[in-house]
């Protein structure tokens, strides 16, 4: 009973990283139908930003602020770059251009920081919580992660629902026609969704590889699990990724504790897998109708 | 009669490869190996792209199942060279249809998305299995010439017949099935699919078979590189490998055939160059060589963007016969649907995932 | 005098891909007018409108806003300069609420104050919307949603109104209400008004000026009650 206990406090303080990696897919998603393969790739780099900010100054909270702000200007700066010249070509163009730019930024990062693994500080400390004397197999750095996360997305939520930039972001997300006739400047619109989504990205990037090591590579199978919540979550729902990222950091969290955690990315591929068969359009989808 | 036309060519081929193996130092019969292994992966995967109009990150992941099967094949049971390699198609292909038929209703994003979770979850199934599978250290491969050839035979100059000979088929093949009635309906998938499943084309079995076929050629090609290189391993079949064919297949220009050889040429003589100029620039080793991963994203990029048809549509475009684009790539993205003119009642539907 | 003019249109030719579709067309509207668009199926008169509010790019010719040729700018541009361009198909943004439908159609008036007016008095002019403000969009029904993007253009005070088929799908007294509405929007509000119309009959009834579209051309242009009594214009292009 305490390790089911364990397993789902913990899975639900992962989950939230899933779920962050799964908003940032959404928001470009939503706006472009782009899914952009280079957002693990970009969290990646973030947090080596972070790293060299934390090696230089000695703060965490330096190399955080300075993560999510590098965030914002990656996401901008590609989305204005590399994506928006593919706007007016084939799928296949963007799709392909999105994983040239992950497996750049990899390979950017292995020339300027080396491939070896570097250990990243976290936030609060990482000794395990007890309620009384049972252990709930989250730290008060979980704590933190969860509540970041959380606190994010319910920002990002007041921000859709009451601001004048959300309403901007999810007209164009919904009708983009409709919108630019009615004088939303489209582009600025979608590269907001791009910088919006690298902050998300580079939130889960630092706050992932405080329980992992950042290399080149570091950020691939969270990527990978990001993007099977976001399936989950229906690709175009907000709340459906944050669910999504939650459902799937539980789910493995058992599949990882009681069967054994080195297959986790293969349980991960199998949740996909089954979530594609069963409910192609995602399990919380709005029920909007996708043309086959 | 193409057949015939293949096969000739094909001979001539066969014997160029042989007098030129005799020629070459041991170290280029080796790279001479290398290009024809990832020449059967890339072709399988420029078909995959250019012809069927589906995208596959995770074939790396088939290379690692023909490369460990093949392994597995020659440790356990001692099989001929031949019959291993049949084998680890075979192994691929299933491992590809079982993928194939899950993937078969994806499209775009999520077809992508979930091969690119193969390519990165499969190594990881090396580490559970130690025993069976040699964790990191991987298993090692040792096929030696066949004893007709004499005792001092170059082992290189073998495996550069081996894999040559591999290619070719599969090359042959490959051009035969594009020509075939089920070429012809893989392009009127790929430029249509409803128009396609409305003239009764089975579209979900062609994408399968598809996918199965690219995964068979990736299980060849590991199972080939598997044979030069005399090992498996986890570390050889990351996503970067599966990433590198990508690059291949776009930079050779998707769909075509030559473009998967000299996309091939690219990925084995080019990281080689690249990684000593990074070092010569004062990078260190594990710096340097990722000097060639940044190169393929820059390609991926600039392909993509600049000239689509990649390096077989700059040589034809050379030569007078002027294709403009790979029709994968030619049609548009129209993300604002509503900017067509609408048809009454549809206006806000949203596009699907194409 | 053509300087009078709120919106010119001279010499315009555009189309999709190899297909040409305006040819030359030429026309202008004075400011609190409303010109009727008319014409077969096929005419050419939604892509007229298109053109005008930037999402087909013309060829050739000039389209002057009080003087200013906004030919060949981006849709929201075309839009910023006063032009309101209400698409056929009604176009509300479904999963937005009444309220988010016409504060969209605000967004580009400069300032809180400025918008939260233009929304109180789009309550005021349609109490059914204010009525219904928190629902979502899609509840709506077909007339009702006429009227909501009616408003909504009108919420970013435009001069001129561009009406595409305002009264397609709509029962007959719907038709009549959002035919009174766009009569009051010239008189009270002075709109300049371009309306497309398959219902030639209830368009011109309302409209100053008429002009009749075939394959691309201009065949008359004259005020309404003129072409409402040529019997022939109105057999070979109108229908009634």
């Amino acid at each position: 009973m305490q390790e089911f206990l364990e397993f789902t406090l913990g899975g639900i303080a992962t989950g939230m990283i899933y779920a962050a990696i799964a908003l940032s897919l959404v928001l470009i998603w939503r706006g472009t139908r782009i899914l952009n393969y280079s957002q693990g790739g970009m969290a990646m780099f973030t947090t080596y930003v972070a790293w060299l900010v934390i090696q230089h100054t000695g703060s965490y909270w330096a190399g955080f602020a300075v993560a999510l702000a590098a965030g914002l200007v990656l996401g901008s700066v590609l989305e204005f770059a590399v994506v928006r010249p593919t706007e007016n070509k084939a799928p296949l163009n963007a799709v392909i251009v999105t994983i040239g730019l992950l497996i750049l930024l990899e390979g950017l990062a292995g020339i300027i920081y080396g491939g070896q693994y570097r250990s990243f500080p976290a936030a609060f400390s990482i000794k395990g919580l007890k309620a009384g004397s049972v252990g709930l197999g989250i730290s008060p750095n979980d704590v933190f992660t969860a509540a970041a996360v959380l606190g994010a997305a319910v920002i990002l939520a007041l921000v859709f629902r009451y601001t004048s930039v959300g309403l901007r972001l999810r007209a164009t997300a919904f009708a983009p026609a409709v919108a630019r006739l009615l004088g939303v400047r489209i582009g600025r619109v979608l590269t907001l969704g791009w910088a919006l989504a690298g902050l998300f990205g580079a939130l889960a990037g630092v706050l992932v590889t405080s329980s992992t090591f950042l290399y080149p590579n570091s950020m691939d199978s969270i990527f990978v699990l990001g993007f099977t919540a976001a399936v989950i979550g229906g690709l175009d729902s907000p709340v459906g990724a944050v669910v999504g990222g939650i459902v799937l950091g539980v789910v493995l969290s058992y599949a990882g504790g009681y069967l054994g955690s080195n297959l986790v990315l293969v349980y991960g591929l199998a949740a996909l897998v089954l979530v594609l068969m069963i409910r192609p359009t995602g399990l919380f989808s709005s029920g909007v109708t996708r043309r086959v | 009669m193409t057949l015939a036309r293949h096969l000739g060519a094909a001979l001539v081929i066969a014997v160029i490869v042989v007098l030129l193996s005799i020629q070459l130092s041991a170290y280029r019969d080796y790279q001479l190996a290398e290009v024809a292994a990832y020449l059967v992966a890339v072709a399988g995967l420029t078909v995959l792209i250019g012809l069927s109009g589906q995208i596959s990150i995770g074939n790396g992941a088939f290379m690692a199942v023909g490369g460990y099967a093949s392994a597995l094949l020659l440790t356990h049971l001692g099989w001929n060279l031949v019959l291993i390699l049949l084998a680890s198609v075979v192994v691929a292909a299933a491992a590809g249809a079982i993928f194939g038929v899950a993937a078969a209703r994806l499209r775009g994003p999520y077809l992508a998305g979930a091969t690119l979770m193969l390519a990165v979850a499969l190594p990881t199934v090396a580490d559970q299995f130690q025993h069976q599978l040699g964790g990191d250290q991987g298993l090692s491969v040792a096929i030696t010439p066949p004893g007709f050839l004499g005792g001092s035979f170059p082992p290189t100059r073998w495996q550069a017949w081996v894999t040559c000979a591999a290619a070719l088929i599969t090359l042959i093949l490959l051009a035969n099935l594009n020509r075939s009635r089920v070429g012809r309906s893989w392009r009127a998938v790929r430029d249509d699919e409803i128009a396609a499943s409305l003239s009764g084309l089975n579209v979900a079995r062609l994408k399968v078979l598809a996918f199965i076929i690219s995964a068979a050629c990736a299980g060849l090609g590991g199972a080939l590189l598997a044979v030069v290189t005399g090992i498996v391993a986890p570390g050889a079949y990351t996503l970067t490998l599966s990433i590198a064919l990508l690059t291949a297949a776009v930079l050779g220009g998707l769909g075509t055939l030559p473009g998967a050889l000299w996309g091939s040429l690219v990925l084995v003589l080019v990281p080689t160059y690249l990684t000593n100029v990074g070092s010569s620039h004062g990078l260190s080793s594990a710096a340097s060589s990722s000097v060639p991963i940044a190169a393929y994203g820059v390609i991926l990029i600039v392909v993509m963007l600049v000239f689509p048809s990649g390096i077989q549509g700059g040589l034809r475009r050379l030569f007078g016969s002027a294709t403009p684009m790979p029709p994968v790539l030619s049609r548009r993205r129209i993300p604002f649907t509503a900017l067509r003119r609408p048809a009454p009642g549809r206006e806000n539907q949203e596009e699907g995932p194409s | 005098m053509p300087d009078a003019a709120a919106l010119t249109i001279e010499d315009l030719v555009a189309g999709y891909g190899q297909v040409t579709v305006l040819q030359e067309v030429t026309l202008a509207a004075r400011p609190g007018t409303i010109t009727a668009v008319l014409g077969a199926n096929g005419a050419g008169k939604t892509t007229l409108l298109r053109t005008i509010s930037g999402l087909v790019k013309p060829r050739a010719g000039r389209i002057l806003v009080d003087g200013i040729d906004l030919a060949r700018r981006r849709p929201e541009d075309i839009t910023r300069a006063g032009v309101a361009h209400v698409p056929e198909g009604q176009g509300v943004v479904t999963e937005l609420t009444i309220e988010e439908n016409l504060r969209l159609g605000g967004l580009i008036r400069s300032g809180g104050a400025a918008r939260s007016a233009a929304l109180a008095d789009a309550y005021q002019r349609f109490p059914l919307l204010a009525e219904r403000k928190r629902r979502l969009a899609g509840t709506l029904s077909g007339g009702e949603r006429q009227i909501l993007v009616i408003a909504r253009a009108l919420m970013a005070a435009p001069r001129v109104l561009l009406l595409d088929e305002p009264s397609l799908g709509l029962a007959p007294r719907m038709v009549t209400q959002v035919m009174d509405l766009v009569r009051r929007l010239r008189d009270d509000a002075g709109l300049t008004v371009l309306l497309v119309e398959q219902n030639a009959r209830s368009a011109l009834a309302i409209a100053d000026h008429g002009l009749v579209l075939n394959l691309g051309k201009v065949v008359a242009a004259a005020d309404a009650a003129t072409l409402s009594a040529d019997v022939a214009l109105r057999r070979h292009y109108l229908g009634f």
